[in-house]
């Protein structure tokens, strides 16, 4: 390969990198916020799959009506449809607190089933996936050279690391709704004793956590595709679950991750296309899952889940 | 006179009450979403459970459709018992079908009373491998076995996906899906011209024995103490991490049948989709049935009546056959959050004067 083409091939890598770990990012900071309260939340899988189908059908019907801001009006619906479940989510595992798990994956089983119903529904049983003229790209430097590729991103993929990173981040360590949410996840009983009301910052992080994870669904269905179809979400927020082990907990690390997973995803697409490699694009699939797992194995006991994770808090 | 509720086990007799009680509101909930496809609720549940009971061939298919569907929810049932969040079912199942189809593939000319239990053991030992290493983690690292089993699963679909895209690619087929098994791997029909096969009767074997192991063994007795606090059961000299161990294993292994039966019941070759969720099913069986072996059968059965009820409905009404998810998630929700009711009793008191 020559070094102009070199170039070329590492400048869309990248640009497909952000592109790829975009809905990762939002998804996972729902996911790690909620995860600090206490809460694991198993219905991610199923709610980026829901904001994705919501956010897809608002957007189609909205355009149909000849609305200008369809796909604003989509985002906004998807954002609602996250809220709900999110909420639906607390409801289970903090008012009634029966097991997380178990509650999580009925949420994605219900989810899914909600999506795949009303897809049929609405747009009834074509041969011809439906779709709709998606967000565009730009470049916030408007036409630089060389480089250029890397910065012609979605709307959404700036804000994801422009404006919610660094916000997830001073929410959670700077202000005292994150002071209270992090002691709400670590000791529940002693944030009670300080007068935190243990179950409303947990209401509330999950109806927010539900929220960024339905934008994450979106952001597929919105921009990347403009459609949606039965495998839109595949496994994406089980890679999300793997990304919050993997970052500790923490935001900035999390954004590591969803870059170091969006850079091998782009990469084997692209290594699959050139024909170069001999191992099966399905192992760069696994290597999330595969690489939390040992992360997990090799940190052992030193592993720092939250105080509180998938206990629910009764007050005696 | 008033009433006060405690917070106290309800009575032994209203325990098969929650289910029921569970199932009806279920259906109330969901009548929304058949109003809202302009579709009669009391038509369609009459698609649902009556329909498919009234023809012999479709009464069948619910056996058929519930065959896999008593082998997860034992599988995850042994887990749960033992206080082992097992998620992995799914993934379990993969791994015992590949192993069924890596020897199936073998036994062109060989017996079946060879060839089918050697499938069986291999699928069970691959169910079992799956779950060694999140099992080894929870025992031995006190790592969290929810998370490392949900993984799995996804890895396991893409180790079967690699394997039929890859060398396992049947060259005749459009699809990636390996070859036949052998005819003699085949299981055989229970009822001539009909699907239901040998699987059905395994996973009534393995209910009876999930209900002796459970209710009449001692290691049954561990596995319950264990489930209810492991903390207890050590200081009763239980040995927590031994006891955990097998149930996470043999719960796997059981996982790994039932990807076996599908392979040599149904499909006869491997292809990625060959559950649409079982695994994960098995848990809505597991949590429905009470986490008892007769609870499990009959929320299989269950479960395999709504699965054909909703395309009979999707036939009748044009209601489309999702509904049948839907139910079947709001049924798990529904009779997890009303199981609470188990830990309440209301008495009468008498008012104060």
């Amino acid at each position: 390969m020559t070094d102009v083409a070199f170039v070329t091939f590492l400048v869309g890598l990248l640009g497909a990198t952000l592109r790829v770990a975009t809905p990762l990012l939002f998804a996972t900071i729902g996911e790690l916020y909620t995860e600090r309260s206490g809460v694991l939340n198993l219905g991610i899988e199923g709610i980026m799959f829901l904001g994705a189908f919501a956010g897809f059908a608002i957007a189609a019907k909205s355009a149909e009506a000849g609305l200008a801001g369809y796909l604003w009006l989509g985002l906004g619906g998807a954002i609602g449809i996250g809220l709900i479940m999110g909420l639906l989510m607390a409801f289970f595992s903090v008012t009634l607190g029966v097991n997380q798990h178990v509650a999580g994956l009925g949420i994605t089983l219900l989810s899914t089933g909600l999506a795949l119903f009303g897809f049929r529904m609405i747009f009834g049983q074509s041969s011809v996936l439906p779709s709709i003229e998606p967000f565009t790209q730009f470049s916030i430097f408007g036409d630089l050279p060389i480089l250029g590729p890397i910065f012609e991103q979605y709307l959404l993929t700036y804000l994801a690391f422009i404006v919610l990173l660094p916000l997830a981040w001073w929410l959670l360590y700077r202000t005292s709704f994150g002071l209270e949410l992090r002691s709400v996840g670590e000791n529940p009983e002693a944030a009670d004793a300080a007068g935190v009301n243990v179950f409303r910052v947990r209401y509330i992080t999950l109806a927010l956590g539900g929220a960024l994870m339905a934008i994450g669904g979106a952001f597929l269905s919105l921009a990347q595709l403009g459609a949606f179809s039965p495998g839109i979400i595949a496994g994406r927020g089980w890679v999300c679950i793997a990304l919050v082990i993997f970052a500790k907990w923490d935001p900035i690390r999390a954004m590591w991750g969803a870059l170091l997973f969006g850079g091998v995803f782009a990469l084997q697409l692209r290594l699959q296309l050139l024909d170069l490699v001999d191992i099966p694009f399905e192992f760069f699939l696994a290597l999330p899952y595969l690489v939390t797992i040992a992360a997990l194995a090799l940190a052992g006991r030193n592993v720092a889940y939250p105080g509180a994770y998938l206990k629910a808090y009764r007050r005696e | 006179m008033g009433f006060k509720i405690e917070r106290i086990p309800a009575p032994l007799w209203t325990r098969p009450l929650i289910p029921i009680a569970a199932i009806l509101l279920t259906f109330l909930l969901t009548a929304t979403l058949i109003l809202l496809v302009k579709a009669n609720p009391l038509e369609a549940y009459y698609y649902f459970l009556i329909d498919p009971l009234s023809s012999r061939v479709s009464a069948i298919e619910v056996l058929v459709k519930a065959t896999p569907l008593l082998l997860t929810g034992a599988a995850v049932t042994f887990a749960f018992v033992g206080g082992y969040w097992n998620i992995g079912v799914e993934g379990q199942l993969y791994a015992g079908a590949t192993a069924a189809t890596a020897i199936g593939v073998q036994m062109q000319n060989v017996s079946p009373w060879l060839a089918i239990p050697l499938m069986l053991a291999g699928g069970f030992v691959a169910g079992m491998l799956w779950a060694l290493v999140p099992a080894l983690m929870k025992v031995k690292l006190a790592i969290d076995e929810v998370v490392t089993t949900l993984l799995l699963n996804s890895v396991a679909l893409f180790m079967v996906s690699a394997l039929l895209n890859g060398p396992w690619r049947n060259p005749i087929s459009q699809w990636p899906q390996s070859p036949d098994i052998a005819a003699t791997a085949i299981f055989p029909k229970l009822i001539p011209r009909s699907r239901l096969h040998l699987g059905f009767i395994l996973a009534l074997v393995i209910i009876v024995i999930l209900w002796f192991v459970l209710t009449k063994t001692a290691f049954g007795l561990k596995m319950r103490a264990v489930g209810l606090s492991p903390h207890a059961a050590q200081f009763a000299g239980i040995n927590v991490q031994r006891t955990m161990l097998i149930s996470a294993l043999v719960s796997g292994g059981i996982g790994g049948v039932a990807g076996v039966s599908e392979v040599a019941g149904i499909h006869y070759h491997l292809i990625d989709a060959i559950s649409p969720g079982y695994g994960y099913t098995g848990i809505i069986i597991a949590t429905l049935g009470t986490l008892n072996a007769w609870g499990v059968a009959l929320a299989a059965l269950f479960i395999g009546l709504i699965d054909t009820g909703a395309q009979t409905v999707s036939r009748a009404l044009g209601v489309p056959t999702y509904l049948g998810d839907v139910i079947q998630a709001a049924l798990l929700l529904v009779t997890l959050g009303m199981l609470l009711l188990q830990r309440y009793r209301i008495t009468r008191t008498r008012s104060k004067p």
